[in-house]
């Protein structure tokens, strides 16, 4: 069930929409309540489709097209690195490599701690930092060396 | 004076150096199909919205650096346009080249094989040779459903089905889960899609990963023979092509027909040929011998049947009755009044679920194609989706754009639609309303009335609000408006009252009125004038006879009341039915000749907006069977009856067509405020006729049913009825009518009106409660 605060804080999202074009929510809905929960699940995406009266489908369409969204449980932090052209061609792959050797994870997946999980991403549209790497979505890291990483990952360890 | 180029009737624009004058606003695609220049596609559809995804219409254009979509550019004053230059004949090679990354090679295991768009495509412009060594993706399939098989790895996310299923269909039921190269169909979460047009998303799939199920691995394209004909299933009359291989259809596809079904068809019109081949089909004459059928051959049954018909005293009337099905052919119809005629009987009817007979203006009352040119429309007492799956997406389309489209009916099967108003009311409640809107418009018009009852009628009435608003929007100024009602409104007690106020209301407001007919041919036999004014279904069954002819329908699912249908057949000495089907509600009869269905013999239909349309048998009869013009031509050369030396069902239409043309007129009956218009105390039964139950062909085509089963079948009450008589969801409960009494499980259904019980007509669990009917509950645990 959706909380009474997560409704609330939709209902304010949807003030900024007419009245029927309730879908133009969905973003601002899920991120709610991936906030609230963590990550979606299935049934909470239907409850936001069904509350702003859309698709199921519609809502999923979305959920699963925009890696912020998790949809399974996710670590403390999530770092999501981008592997896009311009990434690449400042060698993004070494980076991955790197990150993947050191958290021993997957894209995809979670370290057994739960501390870390890795994500691949697409083009962030900061290219002049390449090849970089966001941390829940929220904090950026450019200009990534294995070193950088390492650094990176130690302070967010302690 | 400045040259406003937006306002101009006509631009020019060059394509390939030819010049051509075409309307602002179109889009290249539109143009080159226009004038026959082929520009390939993939995810562009003429009836679906622009999705420009699949970047295969790339053309050149003249000044523009980068190749343009052909389908999502709009034409503009001086455009030039290449369609076969180097720069696009690379283009598309590598948009061929990409599409063909991830597709598989399994062409020769592939159903779409020898009828694909990619297959075409390829090798039209694609490269001879493949670059990509690397792997390819592979894509889970997924279930949705009985009549539509999935092979997703062979998807190229082109979406038409996404958008089809969410334009037309009414219903976001698919749509693209992921993204870039992890992009997939897929319905939400493992449903199937339920929306009864889905069958044409096996059309739009320009590749092989939506085919038919029924219809999988049965044959290749090219083993086809191809076949026109006319949809027998519902009163639009879609237009049909018909597969066949070794003289057994093997699937149905839709012929366009922009007037008609324009490029659909609906899902019962596609998948019902499963039916033609079920174990009830019967090849030879049966006769029955001590409860057992045996089977006899033609001369036998015909010997028979004379020497019965002969011991029928004919001097005195009436002691023959010949029921018929809708779906007759008007050749049929016209043999049939024929040989009632020469039998001295007018009891003869073709009318089988109405209660209500009235015989003026039983059809559209304007074209099919005219419908959506109306300002506002209302529909009283049709579930559209299931009585016409088809010409309910005509409706949806006007509600979609007008929002002026007004609803009364008892179940709100159009819920996805907006609608400005929609009552959802029992159906004896739905005279009240109309009465609301006619005084209400007569208030605005100043519409003369001069019929007392009604005017008596008018005046214990008050407008409620939500009438007012459909009023409204049927009166405002120089609006053309249209009343439609349902076929659902004809099978109530109350119907010809209900007709009449529509009409009233149609005629204060110079609106078109319209009756939406329920089968095939119910507008083709009514225009035929099978039956005298005053004789009906009804009439025929509660008078005593000698003997009973049913053609072509099943006494005990079609009629709304199977115990008086029994009883009269129970009373009858000598019963005949010509059936393509025999099973046990055939038990009563005598003899059953096997009669061929539609698409196993020539014959004529009309339409809902009265239009002729004749086909030819598809396939050879099942069998002995016969077409149903034959038998009925020799039956009455064995009853000796006057002049039935017809060589062909050409000869017969053209009498056939004389007597429609004779033009009927009919007694219009009055306004009668009868004590029937009392609105029934308890709950009331509402029957509505799914689209997949409707007649014997639909109720045996098995994928259709496939997710049922056939011994269950659920009431459906509102949520707050339920509440107030204290019922559960899932709870059995028994309910009986007039008829019979069955034990029940319950569902709650939102979509039911209030205070009424929903059971779907026609089934197989719940039929012998008939249709329609006054019921009681009686609770068990």
């Amino acid at each position: 069930m959706l909380t009474k605060k997560t409704i609330q804080k939709i209902d304010k999202e949807l003030k900024k929409f007419p009245d029927d074009q309730k879908q133009s929510a969905i973003i601002a809905a899920l991120q709610i309540i991936q906030t609230e929960n963590g990550f979606l699940t299935n049934d909470l995406i239907a409850m936001a489709a069904d509350y702003l009266d859309m698709p199921k489908i519609a809502a999923m369409e979305v959920a699963t097209f925009y890696n912020m969204f998790e949809l399974k449980p996710a670590g403390k932090y999530k770092i999501s690195i981008c592997t896009n052209i311009s990434c690449a061609l400042r060698d993004a792959d070494d980076i991955v490599c790197h990150l993947k050797k050191k958290l021993k994870i997957d894209f995809n997946e979670v370290t057994k701690d739960k501390k870390f999980s890795l994500k691949e991403s697409e083009c962030m549209g900061a290219c002049g930092g390449a090849p970089l790497m966001t941390v829940n979505n929220q904090k950026m890291y450019e200009y990534l060396t294995p070193q950088k990483v390492d650094q990176i990952l130690e302070e967010l360890d302690s | 004076m400045v040259k406003v180029w937006w306002l101009k009737l006509m631009i020019k624009i060059k394509i390939n150096g030819k010049d051509l004058e075409v309307k602002p606003k179109t889009s290249i695609i539109e143009v080159a199909d226009q004038v026959g220049i082929d520009i390939p596609r993939f995810c562009y559809h003429k009836k679906l919205s622009v999705a420009a995804n699949c970047r295969m219409c790339l053309v050149e254009v003249k000044n523009f650096a980068k190749p343009l979509p052909a389908c999502a550019t709009q034409v503009m004053e001086g455009m030039e346009i290449f369609t076969k230059s180097k720069f696009t004949k690379d283009t598309q090679k590598s948009v061929m080249e990409f599409l063909l990354i991830n597709h598989p090679l399994d062409c020769p295991i592939c159903d779409q094989g020898g009828e694909c768009d990619l297959q075409d495509t390829a090798v039209a412009y694609g490269a001879s040779k493949t670059r990509y060594t690397e792997e390819k993706r592979v894509v889970f399939d997924k279930n949705i459903g009985p009549l539509i098989s999935t092979d997703l790895t062979r998807c190229i996310q082109c979406t038409r089905c996404v958008r089809f299923l969410k334009e037309v269909g009414g219903m976001a039921e698919l749509g693209l889960v992921g993204r870039g190269e992890h992009a997939e169909i897929s319905a939400y979460v493992d449903k199937s899609v339920e929306s009864e047009l889905s069958g044409n998303i096996i059309d739009l799939c320009p590749v092989g990963a939506l085919t038919s199920k029924p219809f999988r691995y049965s044959a290749r394209s090219w083993e086809l023979v191809r076949r026109n004909t006319v949809s027998c299933h519902d009163s639009l009359g879609s237009n049909i092509e018909v597969h066949v291989k070794d003289n057994i259809i093997k699937r149905v596809i839709p012929k366009e027909n922009e007037s008609i079904n324009e490029c659909w068809i609906s899902d019962r019109d596609r998948f019902s040929y499963q039916g033609l081949y079920h174990k009830d089909r019967i090849n030879n004459p049966l006769k029955k011998v001590k409860n057992q059928w045996k089977e006899i051959d033609w001369e036998e049954a015909y010997e028979l049947i004379k020497n019965k018909i002969n011991t029928i005293n004919t001097k005195k009337p009436n002691q023959l009755g010949i029921l018929c099905s809708p779906q007759t052919t008007i050749e049929e119809g016209f043999l049939l009044k024929k040989i009632s005629k020469q039998l001295n009987t007018t009891h003869i009817d073709h009318r089988l679920l109405e209660k209500s007979f009235s015989k003026n203006n039983n059809w559209l009352g304007c074209k099919i194609e005219e419908i959506e040119s109306h300002d506002s429309i209302l529909v009283v007492g049709s579930n559209l989706k299931n009585d016409q799956p088809l010409l309910a997406h005509r409706f949806r389309r006007f509600a979609m754009k007008n929002n002026s489209f007004s609803i009364i009916t008892s179940y709100d099967d159009f819920n996805s639609t907006p609608c400005l108003g929609k009552i959802i009311v029992n159906p004896s409640t739905y005279l009240n309303y109309l009465l609301e809107i006619l005084k209400e418009v007569q208030s605005v018009t100043k519409y003369k009335i001069n019929s007392e009852s009604i005017k008596n009628a008018l005046k214990q009435i008050k407008v409620s609000k939500e009438t007012k608003k459909i009023s409204e929007s049927l009166t405002r100024d120089k609006s053309k408006n249209a009343i439609f009602i349902g076929h659902q409104v004809l099978a109530q007690i109350e119907g010809d009252n209900i007709k009449i106020i529509a009409m009233h209301i149609a005629k204060a407001i110079g609106a078109t009125f319209g009756v939406i007919p329920g089968y095939a041919n119910s507008v083709g036999l009514s225009e035929l004038n099978l039956s005298l004014d005053e004789v009906n279904t009804d009439e025929v069954i509660n008078q005593k006879k000698e003997s009973f002819i049913m053609i072509n329908f099943d006494p005990y699912f079609d009629y709304h009341s199977p115990k008086k249908i029994t009883k009269a057949l129970k009373s009858a000495k000598f019963n005949i039915a010509i059936s393509p089907f025999v099973s046990d509600s055939l038990k009563e009869f005598d003899i059953v000749l096997p009669m061929t269905p539609p698409t196993e013999t020539s014959g004529t239909y009309m339409n809902m907006e009265k239009r002729l349309q004749s086909f030819a048998a598809v396939t050879p009869p099942h069998g002995k069977s016969r077409p149903g013009w034959k038998i009925l031509r020799v039956l009455a050369n064995f009853l000796e009856l006057e002049d039935f030396s017809y060589d062909s069902s050409d000869e017969i239409k053209v009498e056939a067509i004389e007597e429609i043309n004779k033009n009927y007129s009919h007694n219009i009956k009055d306004f009668e405020n009868s004590k029937k218009n009392k609105i029934p105390q308890g709950l009331e039964l509402i029957s509505p006729i799914r689209a997949i139950d409707s007649d014997m062909i639909v109720r045996r085509a098995s994928a259709l049913h496939q997710n049922e089963n056939i011994d269950q079948a659920f009431a459906y009450i509102n949520p707050k009825t339920m509440l107030k008589e204290n019922l559960i969801d899932d709870q059995k409960i028994k309910v009986s009518s007039e008829e019979a009494e069955i034990t029940i499980k319950i569902k709650s259904d939102e979509k039911v009106s209030l205070n009424s019980i929903l059971i779907f007509g026609k089934q197989l669990a719940t039929a012998s409660l008939g249709m329609n009917h006054k019921l009681k509950i009686k609770r068990s645990s």
